[in-house]
């Protein structure tokens, strides 16, 4: 390495640019220029940084911090834009405020407007127990078909969806609560398995016959209160059907000797009190509007 | 009487660690102590089958510290190529568990466990070590000096894979701290503390009993990269135990002050250990594999000032619209936009260094690996200063882009120079005339870059999916979809994406082939690359003009 600064640096052949006269392990340095663009670009972004910490809030003080000439935070934008979407859409929800549930579907543009608010609203607040197309699970029912358990019109969807289900929570809460057959030990296990043989009779599925006969008894003295003679079940009582191939807890034979010894049942929480009247409207004309909605029964 | 103080100690941090695991009522801090004795008590036995002691009172012959401290470097390289492969498999398996969630194994083998195992894998164990050892390797070459410190640089090696065992075995046991890249509880911080500073002693050290007048560029990055990484650790994982013999602690940050510590760290542990820590190691390896000068010495020393005096603000790019106060997310952005020519300073002296040996890219794949490195290099800095402009930011933040970003770096860059640097140790260290095979290593580059496009690119179409999806509104005004649809959607990149990275994973077996066959002695039987290259293309070059006027 020489320094001798009389003495030129070595020049690079290839490139015919001088060294810097420094080596390191046999790596020297050429003497070129930062290249201009790369230098200006450098300067180009200082400046826009300059610029943009003039316009946005960017220096800290000692109590809050510069508000820029913009003055724009998150904040601020936030609230811009909602307001904007607010407006657009503020028409509409008056209307919607204003018009009973039953009305709804007779004005074109406002049943679109709920239906599409309504899905908005199932997927944020229901997918998670009804499944993103509405179709549920293993004890979530699908809001697909034409069965429902507390009836399928505007009113009964409106109500089931506004104070939900068995959640503690609501006056007017949907509620119903099969015995616990098997663990209050009201039957025994024979009797619970004779019973389920019998179910699925009811619902068209293989079975013993002989079993199933027996069940029939039990059936009759035990369930028909509430799920009917024919096992058809009853929407006031929320008691499903149990007369065909839709199950909440399964339909094989384990599946219902398990409900009828300790049954399950779902819990929906009362979405009025969290969404609001007008979101409720949407969700229930939404939900209507998914295949199964029943017309209300005119008196 | 060699090595005895060293199995003396070790010995007695066994029975310490015996101790804790018998003392603690800490279920997790118990299990780990017992997986931190039988590690010390392995430990204690090899040595103490190393102690050599002298017969009749006579001195033992004293080691060689004429020539450079090598045989560290070479440990470094071989746990450098273990460590890479099994943070990319773990990388592989955690991508598979995306793609088809069923393979989550509970508890110890589920994503949320497995993915810190790959990050720090990836980032601490296969780079830190990277990162170790070649700089080991370069600052003895470039101060003319031997490691400085003795037999410590050896503490370093060891005492860092201690660490890393600690960590890994830790967030498969469920101990963390829950801050992303700096996952390790307490007692494990505090022994990388201790490691560190050893770390830092050795080389700082060697550059100040250095026989050259002027320190290399390449030892600036290297040692800012120590530097820094000690501050960032210290700060970022300042925290108070529940008790001395409990795996639990608690960070004495909390809320969006918390928030914004751990992206200090997360992004200058981007951006001093993944960044200078590697240009530091370009600056070495790349002009040594040209066997050309350096582009641009003014260069050099303004994008490194330039590059660690701003990357240190850039941070809170990874908060912005959070509860961060707006001044601090503009400030982050800003510093982020300015350090794109900085960080392009180091692609641009390496790329440059090519100049006059452009014609070397035709029969040498380790250059090739060079290159592509940098080229990824000035990719993802690049995307990084465009994602923290904040309206980019709005439709990348929490998506897969993300993720491809990262990985562009990660693997582009950090990957393919560290390959590129260990092809050029090996024949060196272990003083073998050439590698086993040069056509695997373009093999393992061609796997490689196709593994990575792959990855890239699917996760860009994913990540902006995913960021359209989730502000799609409908003719109504109405968010139109829910989170869930927005995964289903993703789906088939995830399968691809894992596709890619088995491409990468791949590409370093070969690797580790061609490493354990020239460590061996071997030379593949081959024809030399370029040769049939050279030939075709002087019939293309010939048949053109007659093309072009027909």
């Amino acid at each position: 390495m020489s320094n001798d600064k009389n003495k030129p640096n070595e020049i690079d052949e290839a490139t015919g640019v001088q060294t810097t006269g420094h080596e390191w392990d046999g790596i020297k340095e050429l003497d070129n220029p930062m290249p201009r663009w790369w230098l200006w670009t450098f300067i180009a972004s200082i400046i826009f940084a300059v610029g943009y910490v003039i316009y946005y809030p960017a220096i800290p003080l000692i109590d809050g911090s510069t508000m820029g000439i913009s003055g724009e935070t998150n904040r601020s934008l936030l609230k811009q834009e909602t307001q904007i979407a607010n407006q657009k859409r503020a028409e509409k929800f008056a209307l919607l405020d204003k018009t009973p549930l039953l009305d709804i579907q007779k004005n074109d543009a406002l049943n679109r407007f709920a239906v599409h608010g309504g899905k908005s609203l199932f997927k944020v607040n229901c997918v998670q127990c009804h499944g993103s197309g509405a179709s549920g699970g293993p004890g979530y029912p699908n809001l697909n078909d034409d069965e429902w358990i507390w009836g399928g019109d505007l009113e009964a969807i409106y109500t089931t969806i506004a104070h939900g289900a068995r959640n503690g929570e609501d006056d007017d809460e949907r509620v119903s609560e099969m015995p616990a057959f098997g663990r209050d030990e009201i039957l025994n296990r024979k009797q619970i398995a004779s019973a389920a043989e019998y179910v699925l009779k009811l619902s068209g599925q293989d079975h013993d016959a002989a079993i199933a006969l027996q069940g029939a008894v039990i059936f009759e003295e035990n369930c028909t209160s509430c799920h009917g003679e024919t096992g058809l079940g009853g929407r006031e009582l929320g008691a499903p059907s149990l007369a065909d191939a839709i199950w909440l807890y399964g339909g094989s034979r384990e599946e219902i000797i398990s409900q009828i010894s300790t049954p399950k049942s779902g819990v929906m929480p009362p979405w009025k009190a969290r969404l609001g009247e007008g979101a409720v409207k949407q969700l229930t004309i939404y939900v209507h509007s998914l295949g199964g909605g029943e017309n209300t029964k005119v008196e | 009487m060699r090595n005895l103080t060293e199995a003396v100690i070790v010995g007695l941090a066994t029975f310490l660690a015996f101790i804790a695991a018998g003392l603690s009522d800490d279920a997790l801090f118990k299990a780990h102590a017992w997986v931190l004795c039988v590690i010390l008590l392995a430990t204690t036995i090899v040595l103490l089958r190393r102690v050599e002691i002298p017969a009749n009172g006579q001195a033992l012959p004293p080691t060689d510290t004429s020539g450079y401290m090598d045989g560290v470097i070479r440990y470094g390289t071989i746990a450098t190529l273990f460590w890479g492969i099994t943070g990319f498999l773990v990388g592989v398996l955690i991508a598979a568990q995306l793609a088809w969630p069923e393979l989550n194994i509970e508890p110890y083998f589920n994503f949320g466990r497995l993915r810190p195992l790959h990050t720090s894998a990836v980032i601490f164990a296969f780079g830190g070590n990277a990162l170790i050892c070649t700089s080991f390797y370069v600052v003895q070459r470039t101060c003319r000096a031997r490691l400085f410190g003795g037999k410590l640089a050896w503490f370093v090696f060891w005492g860092y894979q201690l660490f890393i065992v600690m960590a890994a075995t830790g967030y498969l046991l469920g101990a963390t701290q829950s801050k992303e890249y700096a996952e390790p509880e307490w007692y494990v911080d505090i022994w990388l503390t201790i490691v560190w500073l050893a770390y830092l002693v050795v080389y700082m050290g060697t550059i100040v009993k250095r026989k050259e007048p002027h320190i290399y560029v390449a030892n600036w990055f290297y040692l800012s990269f120590i530097i820094t990484v000690a501050m960032l650790h210290l700060v970022n994982n300042a925290a108070v135990p529940v008790s001395l013999l409990d795996a639990k602690s608690y960070g004495v940050f909390s809320g969006v002050q918390d928030a914004l510590v751990q992206w200090w760290y997360g992004h200058n542990a981007v951006g001093f250990f993944l960044t200078a820590g590697f240009l530091g190691m370009m600056y070495y390896f790349v002009p040594k594999q040209a066997n050309r000068p350096v582009f641009s010495y003014r260069l050099s020393i303004i994008h490194f000032w330039a590059l660690i005096f701003l990357y240190i603000w850039a941070g809170p790019h990874h908060l912005h619209y959070t509860a961060l106060p707006d001044w601090a997310q503009n400030l982050g952005m800003v510093f982020s936009i300015m350090l794109w020519m900085p960080s392009w300073g180091g692609m641009i002296n390496g790329l440059m260094t090519l100049q006059g040996a452009w014609d070397k890219l035709r029969t040498d794949p380790i250059l090739r690996m060079f290159v592509i490195s940098l080229a990824f290099y000035g990719m993802s800095t690049f995307e990084g200063p465009m994602m923290s402009i904040k309206t980019v930011n709005s439709l990348s933040h929490y998506t897969d882009w993300t993720i491809g970003h990262v990985h562009s770096g990660a693997l582009g860059w950090n990957g393919m120079v560290t390959f590129g640097a260990l092809y050029y140790l090996v024949p060196k260290l272990w003083n073998r005339t050439q590698l086993y095979s040069l056509r695997m290593v373009n093999w393992h580059l061609w796997l490689a870059t196709v593994g990575i496009v792959i990855y890239a690119s699917v996760l860009w179409v994913a990540g902006i999916t995913q960021g359209l999806m989730w502000r799609e509104f409908d003719s109504q005004g109405f968010l139109v979809n829910s989170f869930v649809e927005s995964v289903a959607a993703i789906h088939p990149e995830y399968v691809m994406r894992t596709f890619g990275g088995l491409l990468y994973l791949s590409g370093a077996l070969i690797m580790a082939y061609n490493i354990w066959r020239t460590i061996r002695g071997d030379v593949r039987e081959e024809t030399p690359i370029g040769g049939i290259a050279i030939h075709t293309s002087n019939v293309a070059e010939k048949g053109t003009p007659s093309t072009v006027t027909g």
